[in-house]
């Protein structure tokens, strides 16, 4: 099984590997998470949930389902 | 070009970026809040002179990352450039860009550019761009997006009159798209498109395609012909993608021959803040720290201009009522408009000073902060960390705070947060507070740094706030809507808020109180002032009556004068009314005078200061009027002896003015942004049987 954005620990990056159209939402892409760009956690919110990442150039807050579905390959 | 014509100019852009700014400084002053027909969206518009012949009529649009709207504001710009008929449309438009994120805002100009009415790109905080290490080729730039390009720094206020200047030539700016989505994606399906749709370009049939909702202002001939591409809604989702992929290719491609950023300079201090200001606990500490801050700096620095501009328009009364022809019309002045006023001036500094934290905590993008350290939170409330903004601004004013809710994209915690939020302590609470505050609770320090005064004030907001969460737990369970929630929020860099920007922002939103409540408060204190002081037969053979009566004899003159004129206000028109009610109320011990006060309270709850400083005045003719305070502590209850506003009494009217629902701006708000009375009907029974409840038992137990 392949990692996405809610493997990462605090600090790592990977490389935003494949979409499911149906689950990513057209507003994230809009905002920079494309396939095949870096991303990279930079912190979780208290209580394990947001997740604030950096993708793209922009530095973004999503929760964690939504980043469940984000597959990744780690770096 | 002939004299003084008019160019309507859109401003568009992603949030954070200094679009505001721009704004203000192209506007100054000179700029109103006023509605989008039918929808309560605040548009923000302003006059800015060009040049000597040409006069820019300008509206802030609502901050987007994309065209494509996710929540309800944004769905205003989208409808805004594609209706030609609609009275914004603009003539031209300003795409503002932020030099740091120049790509994502690129993303959003590139749609912009697409519709091809003349844009222009002004890129903002180019002052910075030295120091993070940025290097732009600008005329490389211009040429690669078909476009002018402006340099401009809101802040240092420079690059805004090249802009004015190229404004000014608008007619000649080029239109050409800048990316040819078509063939990159599905050439047969975008020409079918382009031969259905000959009047538009094909960037606009496509967006009125790909929209969930279909735009209002189209032709029923119009809405069947999108439909029929409407129907694969698979591939058009998927197209939608593919367009935005290759939309950032492009873009990528540009800015590889044209942006250069020296990696050396990291954002260190950024993540410095981050990790403080989001902690697991002193992130907490911080932001009830700054709450705690706030709601203290209210109480304590508005009191002192709140008790000035009480008194001054106590006097006001006085001077009129010393200085004009007695008679119907100087009591109207003197009781009725006056004291009306002064109900609404009162508010301005505890608004103001609320707007003032919001907007700098807003500015410094801390707010940003505070959503992603709330969200898991709220979320357990069936609400989202988008709104804690929403529930911090209906501390100021509900009407204002149901709008910003706007931006939560799951309905279900919209919902929730528009059905709590009048629970918060709204400004308009406050000074029924303060004034029961400070008749009943002792002016004392203790341990030395709390106020007693300020702790009660301290225990209201947390009781409101209790309420509001408690009963966000309940809706949360009760309501079955399926929650497919959007959340992705931008963490924009830290910075100092401007001045300018915070002064701005302070100003429009006690603007928009003054001629929004202010009207209501007025008006009803004009009506209260004429139900007080006119009335049946009883009413009108007031003097004979009391002059009459045997127990009268004897007492000085205005000992009588007294009497009569609190015998007019029992038998007045207002009288009747709160006599009625007076069986109701007596359990939460209140009299038909308090009862008076509460049935105004339903317009709006800061009636009730008014109301209550009305009846006194009516009352007390031909005395000195004194402030309300006073004559509300003078007040006596003629059954006990004892003073009215004793501490059970004004216990139950805290707690009472805590819970209930009391505001008919709220509740037409509501109605409008839920799209149903069902909504405000709950709001109103449920809040006010509440209120009631627990009024009634409080009185019990303290009296």
């Amino acid at each position: 099984m392949s990692a996405t954005i809610a493997n990462l620990r605090v600090g790592e990056s990977g490389i935003i590997e494949e979409f499911s159209l149906d689950l990513i939402p057209l507003c994230l892409l809009e905002m920079g998470c494309l396939p095949g760009k870096e991303v990279k956690l930079l912190q979780i919110a208290p209580f394990n949930d947001p997740l604030y990442i950096k993708v793209n150039g922009s530095h973004l807050a999503i929760r964690k389902e939504l980043a469940l579905q984000i597959k990744i390959t780690k770096l | 070009m002939k004299n003084n014509s008019v160019v309507h100019v859109a401003l568009v852009g992603n949030p954070n970026t200094g679009k505001t700014s721009l704004f203000n400084l192209l506007t100054g002053l000179n700029q109103k809040v006023g509605n989008y027909p039918g929808i309560t969206v605040d548009k923000k518009q302003g006059k800015c002179k060009i040049s000597d012949e040409l006069t820019a009529e300008i509206i802030d649009l609502p901050g987007t990352y994309s065209i494509n709207p996710t929540t309800l504001d944004e769905t205003i710009v989208l409808d805004t450039l594609l209706n030609k008929n609609n009275v914004s449309f603009p003539d031209l438009v300003i795409v503002v860009a932020e030099i740091e994120n120049l790509k994502r805002n690129l993303l959003l100009f590139s749609q912009i550019k697409d519709l091809q009415i003349p844009t222009i790109l002004a890129i903002n905080m180019a002052d910075q761009m030295e120091r993070k290490g940025i290097s732009l080729d600008i005329h490389k730039l211009k040429e690669e997006l078909k476009t002018e390009i402006i340099l401009i720094s809101a802040r240092k206020n420079s690059g805004i009159d090249t802009l004015k200047k190229e404004i000014e030539n608008y007619k000649n700016w080029n239109t050409e798209p800048l990316a040819t989505i078509s063939d990159k994606i599905d050439s047969t399906f975008f020409s079918e498109i382009k031969a259905v749709f000959p009047e538009f370009s094909l960037y606009k049939s496509w967006l009125l395609i790909t929209q969930q909702n279909n735009c209002s202002f189209l032709s029923e001939e119009l809405h069947s012909k999108i439909n029929l591409f409407k129907k694969d809604s698979e591939k058009i989702k998927k197209y939608q993608h593919k367009e935005t992929i290759f939309r950032y290719q492009i873009i990528n491609e540009i800015l590889k021959k044209t942006y250069k950023v020296d990696r050396a300079e990291a954002t260190d201090l950024r993540s410095k803040l981050d990790r403080v200001l989001t902690h697991r606990i002193f992130g907490y500490l911080i932001f009830t720290s700054i709450l705690l801050l706030i709601f203290t700096s209210i109480f304590e620095w508005a009191n002192l201009p709140m008790d000035l501009i009480d008194g001054f328009f106590a006097n006001l009364s006085e001077l009129a009522k010393n200085n004009l022809p007695s008679g119907t019309f100087t009591n109207l002045i003197a009781e009725g408009v006056i004291p009306g006023i002064g109900g609404v001036i009162i508010f301005i500094p505890q608004i103001a000073i609320l707007f003032l934290f919001i907007s700098i905590l807003e500015e410094t993008g801390y707010m940003s902060r505070v959503v992603f350290l709330m969200d898991k939170i709220m979320r357990r409330f069936g609400m989202s960390g988008k709104s804690v903004i929403p529930l911090i601004s209906g501390t100021a004013c509900a009407i204002p705070a149901i709008m910003a809710s706007r931006n939560i994209g799951s309905w279900k915690e919209r919902l929730i947060t528009i059905l709590v939020i009048p629970f918060t302590t709204c400004s308009a609470r406050l000074p029924v507070y303060a004034i029961l505050i400070s008749l009943i609770i002792p002016n004392k320090r203790i341990l030395g740094i709390f106020n007693l005064q300020g702790l009660t004030l301290m225990g209201l907001y947390l009781l409101g706030f209790t309420a509001a969460i408690s009963s966000a737990i309940l809706l949360h369970n009760v309501l079955k809507i399926e929650n497919k929630s959007l959340f992705v929020i931008e963490m924009p860099n830290y910075k100092l808020p401007s001045l300018k920007n915070v002064f701005y922002e302070v100003i429009e939103k006690t603007k928009a109180f003054i001629f929004g409540a202010g009207k209501i408060i007025l008006a009803l204190s004009i009506v209260l002032w004429f139900l007080a002081s006119n009335g049946s037969s009883t009413f009108k053979n007031a003097k004979q009556f009391v002059t009459s009566q045997e127990e009268n004899n004897g007492l000085s003159d205005a000992n009588l004068q007294k009497k009569i004129a609190s015998y007019k206000l029992e038998h007045s028109y207002i009288g009747n009314m709160g006599k009625i009610i007076e069986p109701v109320i007596k359990p939460m011990g209140y009299d038909w005078k308090i009862g008076i006060a509460l049935i105004s309270s339903f317009a709006a709850r800061e009636v009730f200061v008014g109301a209550l400083a009305t009846i006194y005045s009516v009352e007390s003719e031909g005395e000195d009027v004194g402030t309300i305070k006073e004559r509300m502590a003078a007040e006596v209850n003629p059954k006990t002896g004892l003073k009215r506003f004793n501490f059970a009494t004004g216990i139950s009217l805290l707690l009472f003015y805590a819970f209930a629902m009391q505001c008919i701006g709220t509740l037409a708000i509501v109605k409008r942004e839920t799209k149903s009375w069902k909504w405000p009907i709950l709001q109103l029974t449920g809040m006010s049987a509440l209120a009631y409840v627990v009024a009634v038992i409080a009185f019990n137990i303290l009296s």
